[in-house]
């Protein structure tokens, strides 16, 4: 069967033909074959298993609308104290009257990404450029691994660390209502993005070939001019991608803003009013509720759109990265 | 010959563990689990008993009632504890996977209203509280207190402190949206010592003395007067809670899928007998009328 490899032996000559050095090469080549297929595989288990939860998350979720009108979940009427109805925008899933409102949840997700994000972008973006443009080589092997470090604390402890100090602080220095709120919960989650956004923008900028830089000089640009004028608009795709991926991590970020935003889920766009997320609500309720109840595939609905618009962010930002490789011909 | 020798360490391995798992399962263990209100009084119980049974484990953990008796209906959980009564659906869910809920009232526990000790506010009537909770009232100074915008703090909507609070208090209608949802009775206490404009509720016992926390007397309606979870030491008064003249006390229950056997039915009877509710006493819960009021009829 293995005639090939044989007979290449054979001619080379430099390895003698016994039967044992040709079943060790046999061998060796079906562990080739089985690694091969095993690294394969697990190229697929990725899409599989997005697949998989995709379809796990949709079909509780979408079971939801079973026992729930579709319009609950934007609003619903309720008696006031003087027995009249009103329009209520709520998520009160436990009650006589359940509330699933998801207003209330996708406001707060957002007060507390979008100030998040802009934050750490500040941070990131400036942090990204001096890596890539300015930074010796030795800071530069300083201050990465730091901000990769960043990365690796436990989201718990910074959300610890937003509750017991960061919030006091907030509330000191601005005079907020709620001691915790969406910006104590949106500075929380800048922490955790800060490294994403740096590191990509790091990677993106140094993906800017050098001859653009040189050209840049040669026209007598100075350094500045070079990096806004050059450099970062040629790598602008990959600092779109960058903040994207923030954002999407932001949305996600679960264990800061269940601690750190006072979990009150009204609908509000002051920032520093106290808010609830989508992943707090799920966090916090998931483990309370009796299995395919109303409130449980309520909650796989709000995963789902959750899951949803991570993806669709997650796929722009894709979709930017893959644009500046074509434009940069890289 | 290395080959050979794995099989043997395997056999000494299984051998090994299966004597462990004997081990365990001599010991009989029961599993409680539910309302973060009964945590404390539940380890109390458990560490007397075990003291006295050297051969039950008792594993106490909290997570709210709804948690506890979902873990009950899903089968795991020997004991679910909970300080509000199982709601139909719950039973019916039960049901389904085959098991009747058995239910067991083990204490009494007064809620009690708090403000910030700066707060000057000293007593509401019930209508005022669920107006507050409600969103009717959101300044401390429709209720006699200052100019100030009031901070609700309530609970997860696992809690059974939160359902307990919405059904007597709210009279079923909405908590007010911006109310904060705490992790814990122990967050909400937290939460208004440090509040000055805030307003909690919660078991009695995680309140008395803390200087940073006034409990507030509540009264039944307008023409009642208003009542204090305490007495004058700072103890719990008993008879108030017990003749209702403190309106917001509920039972705390223990749940059972079927009804309790073996270990677990000696467990409850001890909880409901004179141990276990001195138990009860001495961590400021108030004991179940009839048993105290009988102990004490004997002792004098």
């Amino acid at each position: 069967m293995d005639s090939r490899i044989e007979s290449k032996i054979g001619k080379a000559g430099t390895v003698p033909v016994v039967p044992g050095a040709v079943r060790r090469l046999r061998r060796g080549r079906w562990r080739e074959v089985f690694i091969e297929t095993f690294l394969r595989l697990n190229g697929f288990i990725a899409i599989a298993a997005i697949l998989l939860i995709f379809i796990f998350l949709f079909k509780e979720g979408i079971q939801a609308f079973r026992t729930i009108p579709a319009g609950h979940f934007l609003q619903s009427q309720e008696l006031d104290f003087d027995n009249v109805p009103q329009t209520v925008r709520l998520w009160q899933p436990v009650g006589q009257n359940p509330k699933y409102s998801l207003i209330p949840l996708l406001l707060g997700s957002f007060l507390v990404a979008l100030p998040g994000t802009l934050i750490a972008t500040i941070f990131g973006v400036a942090c990204g450029i001096y890596l890539a443009e300015i930074a010796g080589k030795r800071t530069r092997e300083v201050i990465k691994p730091a901000i990769e470090l960043l990365a690796g604390v436990p989201s718990v402890v910074i959300g610890f660390f937003c509750l017991a100090t960061l919030a006091t602080f907030v509330q000191d220095a601005l005079g907020t209502t709620f001691r915790l709120n969406a910006m104590v919960g949106a500075l929380g989650v800048s922490l955790v993005i800060v490294p994403v956004i740096a590191t990509m923008t790091d990677d993106a900028l140094r993906a800017v070939p050098g001859y653009l830089r040189e050209g840049a000089h040669a026209l007598g640009a100075n350094r500045w001019e070079t990096i806004t004028r050059v450099v970062v608009p040629a790598g602008a795709s990959g600092l779109v991608a960058a903040i994207l991926l923030g954002m999407g991590r932001a949305l996600g970020e679960t264990m800061i803003v269940l601690m750190a935003t006072g979990n009150a889920a009204q609908v509000t766009l002051n920032p520093f009013d106290s808010v609830r997320t989508m992943t707090a609500t799920i966090a916090a309720e998931l483990g309370a509720v009796p299995q395919g109840g109303e409130q449980y595939r309520a909650l796989f609905l709000v995963g789902s759109l959750l899951f949803v618009m991570t993806f669709l962010i997650n796929l722009v930002a894709e979709l930017a990265v893959a644009r500046m490789r074509r434009r940069l011909a890289l | 010959m290395k080959m050979r020798r794995i099989p043997a360490v395997a056999a000494v391995f299984a051998c090994g563990a299966a004597g462990l798992a004997g081990l365990l399962a001599a010991a009989d263990t029961i599993t409680v689990k539910g309302s973060d209100t009964m945590v404390i009084l539940g380890q109390r119980w458990a560490e007397e008993y075990m003291k006295a049974k050297k051969d039950v484990t008792i594993q106490v953990t909290g997570g709210g009632s709804g948690t506890g008796i979902a873990a009950l209906i899903n089968g795991t959980t020997t004991l679910a504890n909970s300080s509000r009564p199982i709601k139909a659906e719950e039973k019916e869910a039960a049901k389904k996977n085959g098991s009747d809920v058995v239910e067991f009232k083990t204490a009494m526990d007064a809620l009690a209203v708090v403000v910030s000790a700066s707060n000057p506010v000293d007593h509401l009537t019930m209508q005022q509280v669920g107006k507050i909770y409600t969103g009717y009232i959101s300044n401390w100074k429709q209720v006699g207190g200052p100019d100030k915008r009031i901070l609700r703090y309530t609970r997860e909507s696992n809690s059974g402190t939160y359902v307990f609070f919405k059904e007597h208090v709210l009279n079923n209608r909405d908590y007010a949206a911006d109310a904060q949802t705490m992790p814990g009775t122990s967050a909400v206490a937290e939460a208004v010592a440090k509040d000055p404009a805030g307003i909690g509720f919660g078991g009695v016992a995680y309140f008395a003395g803390n200087p940073k926390i006034k409990i507030l007397k509540i009264a039944k309606d307008d023409k009642s007067a208003p009542i204090s979870p305490l007495l004058a030491g700072g103890k719990v008064n008993f008879d108030a809670v017990w003749s209702e003249t403190y309106p917001i006390a509920r039972y705390l229950y223990v749940y059972s899928a079927g009804q309790p056997k073996g270990a677990a039915k000696e467990y409850l009877d001890w909880i409901l007998g004179p141990e276990g509710q001195k138990i009860v006493e001495k961590i400021e819960y108030v004991p179940m009328p009839g048993e105290a009021r009988a102990e004490r009829a004997a002792a004098n």
